[in-house]
């Protein structure tokens, strides 16, 4: 049983007398590429960050699919930075396997799927803090598709890379949705939010200002702000 | 010649010719000490990584605390430990005073604040930057307390020499509680108090050479060590 959807339910979060969440209802169902979209400082992060349960919502609810358990082991996410585990390539992808208490033989095989969709078969031995940026959100992307998530939330992952680096991330996420995960990844990037998205969440000042397909949002938002901001004019 | 470059040509003589009492305090000053920071290690090292993972109330007061054991005065140390093994003491039916068991006692005391202390704040910083990681990827906090020990294992090292450092260079607590019984608890430190006071210098002169190797030595291989893992970090 999937432990999507994914509900929250007037979810806040307050930074001293900031609401920088405020008042957020969202269902989020399996299927689509779900783009969340919006400038600095909207709550992207944070509310990817709420949704993977790093953090607590100062008010309102996150709620998975009832009758589901340990949903912490079936979502995963990819952080703006990726962290290194000072370890090499493989064992990077074997660690959360391990954790998961998958036998050694299966680890085995899933930790050589994994780099070799992801290009990364030749770097298996190598420390990963030597490996370059684009490489290292690569195996970081590795290391999720090892697991197989059934939700994978990623926070701007290629906001420090260049355009062949951010090609090569959108392709690996493009493969972990075919390969049955839904995806839900923040971005500023209205060029990555049209070439990737299949549904768009605008974020504006911590709340959801629009939320529509993809070719709706970007031929005819509805809304005055995020038309503003496709049409690139400063929001605030 | 004087006293003393005869002392050192003595003291050179009584190393190069493998001299056997000499041997015999080498090795029993490092069977002691080993045995001690392997000790202080198996505690140290898992309560450092803890007190970097783990929060706790009262977790700023241990660690305060943790640190101002770092200076414990070794013989304040050997008084406790003596007063705690004495024939009249609760640990006295052991019979353990003035055995290089006592001795073993009294440098785990002593070395295992350094050892918590300097493995709280490798692993501290680690943990900080793989804090979001672990969680994310659903490791408990025990599964985070082993991992930020095997990721920082080669900066470790320095930790565990460091203690040792401290063992083999102590000489009050291991005076008090060992009582420097030749042949069965003297060591290098307590022999160099005692020859010297003989004002038999070669012998002293001799452990103490030995002594400023065993530095160099530790040193050089932790310094070698931090070279390796500056490179495997990128």
């Amino acid at each position: 049983m999937s432990i999507l959807p994914l509900s929250l339910d007037k979810v806040s979060f307050r930074a001293g007398d900031r609401a920088l969440l405020d008042g957020i209802s969202l269902t989020i169902e399996s299927g689509p590429k779900t783009v969340i979209l919006g400038a600095n400082g909207a709550g992207k992060s944070l509310l990817l960050r709420i949704c993977h349960g790093l953090l607590g919502p100062s008010g309102g609810e996150v709620r998975w699919a009832e009758g589901t358990t340990r949903q912490y082991e079936r979502q995963a996410m990819v952080f703006q930075k990726p962290v290194m585990l000072r370890r090499s390539v493989a064992a990077n992808v074997a660690y959360g396997l391990k954790l998961r208490k998958i036998e050694a033989g299966e680890r085995a095989r899933r930790v050589a799927d994994a780099l070799r969709r992801t290009g990364l078969t030749d770097f298996a031995d190598q420390p990963a803090r030597l490996l370059s940026g684009g490489e290292q959100q690569r195996l970081a992307l590795a290391r999720i598709w090892a697991l197989e998530p059934e939700i994978l939330f990623l926070d701007e992952p290629t906001a420090n890379l260049d355009p062949g680096a951010t090609r090569a991330v959108e392709e690996i996420v493009s493969g972990i949705h075919d390969s049955g995960a839904k995806i839900v990844m923040t971005t500023h990037d209205i060029g990555q939010a049209r070439r990737f998205a299949d549904e768009v969440i605008f974020l504006h000042r911590g709340r959801v200002a629009e939320r529509a397909g993809a070719d709706t949002f970007f031929s005819r938002p509805s809304t005055e702000e995020a038309a503003a901001y496709l049409r690139g004019d400063l929001l605030w | 010649m004087s006293d003393m470059g005869q002392a050192f040509v003595l003291a050179l003589q009584l190393i190069a010719a493998l001299d056997a009492e000499l041997l015999e305090i080498i090795a029993r000053s490092f069977a002691v000490s080993l045995a001690a920071v392997a000790i202080a290690a198996a505690i140290g090292l898992p309560a450092g990584a803890a007190l970097a993972v783990y929060r706790f109330p009262g977790r700023r007061a241990v660690i305060v605390l943790v640190n101002a054991l770092m200076g414990l005065p070794p013989v304040f140390v050997g008084l406790l430990i003596y007063l705690f093994l004495s024939r009249a003491g609760p640990l006295g039916f052991l019979g353990l005073l003035f055995t290089p068991t006592a001795m073993i006692i009294a440098q785990a005391v002593l070395v295992t604040p350094i050892i918590v202390a300097i493995c709280h704040r490798l692993t501290r910083d680690l943990y900080e930057e793989y804090r979001d990681q672990l969680c994310s990827f659903g490791a408990r906090p025990y599964q985070a307390v082993r991992t930020v020990l095997w990721d920082a294992r080669v900066s470790l090292v320095t930790a565990v020499m460091a203690g040792f450092g401290r063992a083999t260079a102590e000489v009050g607590a291991v005076l008090i509680v060992g009582g420097n019984i030749a042949g069965l608890t003297r060591v290098m430190t307590t022999t160099i108090a005692l020859e010297t006071s003989k004002g038999n210098l070669a012998l002293a002169l001799a452990l103490g050479l030995i002594l400023v190797l065993t530095a160099i030595g530790v040193n050089a291989v932790a310094m070698s060590l931090g070279g390796v893992s500056a490179y495997r970090r990128g």
